[in-house]
């Protein structure tokens, strides 16, 4: 056996081995076979009906409202994340170390209890509710309130990778920068930008593979109006209380490849970031 | 030409600055030197217009630079740990300064390269233009960073213990590049260090800072030869203080043969004596207080301690050619080569006279 590191003569190979097939076994059988099984239901009845499947207008349109929450909710997440790592690095201020823990809240805390919270914030019932009525704003089960409660989710992930870099880093290069005469624009894309670009990526694949995943948060605020609120993870379980097994698992293949994309994406960052 | 006048800074309750009043002429070469905390760095953050003053005034060539954000200042300003810009290459680090002006000031990309390539050639590292900072040793760093901050043809260069980072060697090397590279650009240059030696080499004229106050300007030799405070003499090593008693310009106490020094038109009275160590000659007293309490040689000096009869030490050290056999135990009296007075009335430092270094501290 050719064993990474070193074995004294006389050890025992059974152990690293019998250690190394219990690592292999449960990862394939808790998350490849999962995998591959979606796949094979999705085209177990073959390519037109999953096809078919996918050109459903309801999923259709779950596949679009999944992408475009993704869409808004993504850049407007990148430009949190860097405002607030921005803030926590490079100032001093009163309740700094508040605003740490407040970003790391969604973090810790379930989506539903997000969703409820948005829902009586929001609601009808809720604190908004008379005054969003009566200015005919639907937050609650309706796109707003999805990308909302996907926001909340989704906060943490890009601001949690740029701050440690920016912390080490120091400000002493935008200080440099500003002495060669660099307003705050150039200095924000031209040094600070540069500097963070592997780890924005990095916080913003994540925030994008959490997006496209979420579940819990959205259930509560989207009213799964088939065809109209429901986001490809809410038509998945749709589509499997219907019964229709292989459009849930069409459905699934979708969101399956979305984040195996995401995982590749993430590695190959990975790899520059360490470069 | 830079001129400064009462300046005042505070950071909180601590005093950083307290009334910095200088000129510096253009071309001229200045250091600040002194120990940290002494709020060198703080006045050079100031000029460069990282720091704001709570009160006084800064013109530079006629023009009020407090009511001037430090883009507009043109300064170039060298930093310690050099900030260089780690995604760029040597050459667009060095080009950053002029490509980030407005497009109707920005020169064009061929006077840019131009102007790069000779910056290459003065820092003599044209074989890196196209490296990253992370390719190059700390000297190199050095090197690009004063190019960076040279190519805007600043009004002022200004460096903050530009040779801390470096080892000795580097350090004396670019030293005398530094010299050579300031004849060359003519910019006035103000530099912060802590290292005397430094100072004194590079510069024209040093300002010795304590404690938020310039205590003294002059060359190396008038600072070495005639501190103007307590401070500047300790700073500059006399850690041997002795009090003496002033008559007729004189200094006097028991065991000391002052008859090396020169007279002071002070007044009589009490006065403290700041002696270097190495300024010290011993010679057989037997009715002096000090005696030799112990001896080691390093090969070119002989270190010795004198003890007083109150049992209070100082280092004495010797060429170990031109001593005379000293014997442990036996009573010497110092004949002190130079030094300076300073009376305790009038002239009394502000703070207590700190005491003398302890010997352990010294030695070891």
């Amino acid at each position: 056996m050719q064993a990474v590191g070193v074995m004294a003569p006389g050890q025992s190979a059974w152990v690293p081995r019998l250690l190394i097939g219990v690592a292999v076994g449960l990862t394939l059988l808790i998350v490849v076979a999962p995998l591959v099984y979606i796949f094979a239901r999705a085209f177990g009845e073959g390519w037109q009906v999953y096809a078919a499947n996918l050109m459903h207008p309801a999923t259709r349109n779950a596949i679009w409202l999944t992408t475009i929450t993704a869409l808004i909710v993504v850049p407007v997440n990148i430009a949190f994340g860097i405002a607030a790592a921005w803030a926590v690095a490079r100032f001093r201020f009163p309740g700094r170390g508040l605003l740490v823990t407040a970003i790391e809240i969604p973090f810790s805390i379930s989506p539903i209890i997000a969703g409820i919270c948005y829902l009586l914030l929001y609601g009808r019932q809720g604190l908004l509710g008379p005054w969003l009525q009566a200015n005919d704003l639907q937050v609650m089960f309706a796109l707003p309130g999805i990308v909302l409660v996907t926001m909340f989710v989704t906060a943490p992930f890009v601001a949690r990778e740029v701050l440690p870099l920016m912390q080490a880093q120091g400000s002493e290069q935008e200080t440099a920068a500003v002495t060669l005469g660099a307003s705050g624009w150039q200095i924000f894309t031209r040094v600070t930008l540069p500097n963070i670009r592997w780890a924005l990526l990095y916080g913003a694949v994540l925030c994008t593979a959490r997006a496209v995943g979420e579940f819990g948060g959205v259930s509560v605020v989207s009213g799964n109006i088939r065809g109209q609120t429901n986001t490809l993870p809410l038509h998945v379980e749709l589509l499997f209380n219907d019964l229709n097994a292989t459009g849930a698992f069409a459905a699934a293949s979708v969101l399956t490849l979305l984040a195996l994309v995401a995982l590749v994406v993430k590695a190959v960052l990975e790899g520059r970031r360490a470069a | 030409m830079i001129s400064i006048s009462s300046l005042t800074k505070n950071f909180g309750q601590t005093a950083v600055l307290r009334g910095i009043d200088l000129r510096i002429d253009a071309g001229e070469l200045v250091a600040l030197l002194g120990p940290s905390g002494s709020g060198k760095t703080t006045l050079l953050k100031i000029i460069a217009g990282l720091e704001w003053p709570d009160a006084g005034a800064l013109k530079v060539n006629g023009q009020d630079w407090l009511t001037l954000p430090a883009q507009k200042r043109r300064i170039g300003f060298v930093f310690q740990h050099y900030a260089l810009f780690p995604h760029m290459t040597v050459r667009d680090n060095i080009a950053f300064g002029l490509t980030v002006r407005p497009r109707a000031e920005r020169p064009g990309k061929s006077v840019i390269a131009a102007k790069v390539d000779d910056l290459l050639g003065l820092l003599q590292i044209p074989h890196l233009a196209d490296r990253f900072p992370a390719q190059l040793s700390g000297g190199q760093r050095q090197r690009v960073a004063l190019g960076r901050a040279l190519a805007i043809e600043p009004a002022v260069l200004l460096l903050d213990e530009p040779f801390g980072a470096l080892d000795a060697a580097i350090r004396r090397d670019l030293r005398r590049w530094l010299r050579e590279v300031h004849q060359k650009t003519g910019s006035t240059t103000l530099f912060v260090t802590h290292d005397q030696e430094e100072a004194f080499e590079l510069a024209d004229r040093v300002v010795v800072m304590g404690e938020g106050r310039i205590e003294q300007i002059g060359s190396a030799d008038q600072i070495h030869d005639r501190p103007s405070t307590p401070f500047v003499a300790r700073f500059m090593g006399a850690v041997v203080e002795l009090p003496v008693t002033l008559r007729a310009g004189r200094v006097e106490a028991p065991g000391l043969d002052a008859r090396g020094l020169e007279r002071r038109a002070m007044a009589d009275g009490p006065a403290q004596l700041f002696l270097r160590p190495d300024a010290i000659a011993l010679e057989p007293d037997a009715a002096s207080p000090w005696t030799l309490a112990h001896k080691t040689s390093t090969g070119a000096m002989i270190r010795a301690t004198l003890r007083h009869e109150t049992s209070r030490e100082i280092p004495v050290d010797l060429p170990r050619h031109s001593a005379p056999d000293l014997a442990i135990g036996s009573a010497y009296r110092l004949r002190p080569l130079s030094g300076a007075v300073f009376s305790l009335e009038g002239t009394a430092p502000t703070e207590a006279p700190r005491p003398v270094v302890s010997l352990k501290e010294k030695r070891t």
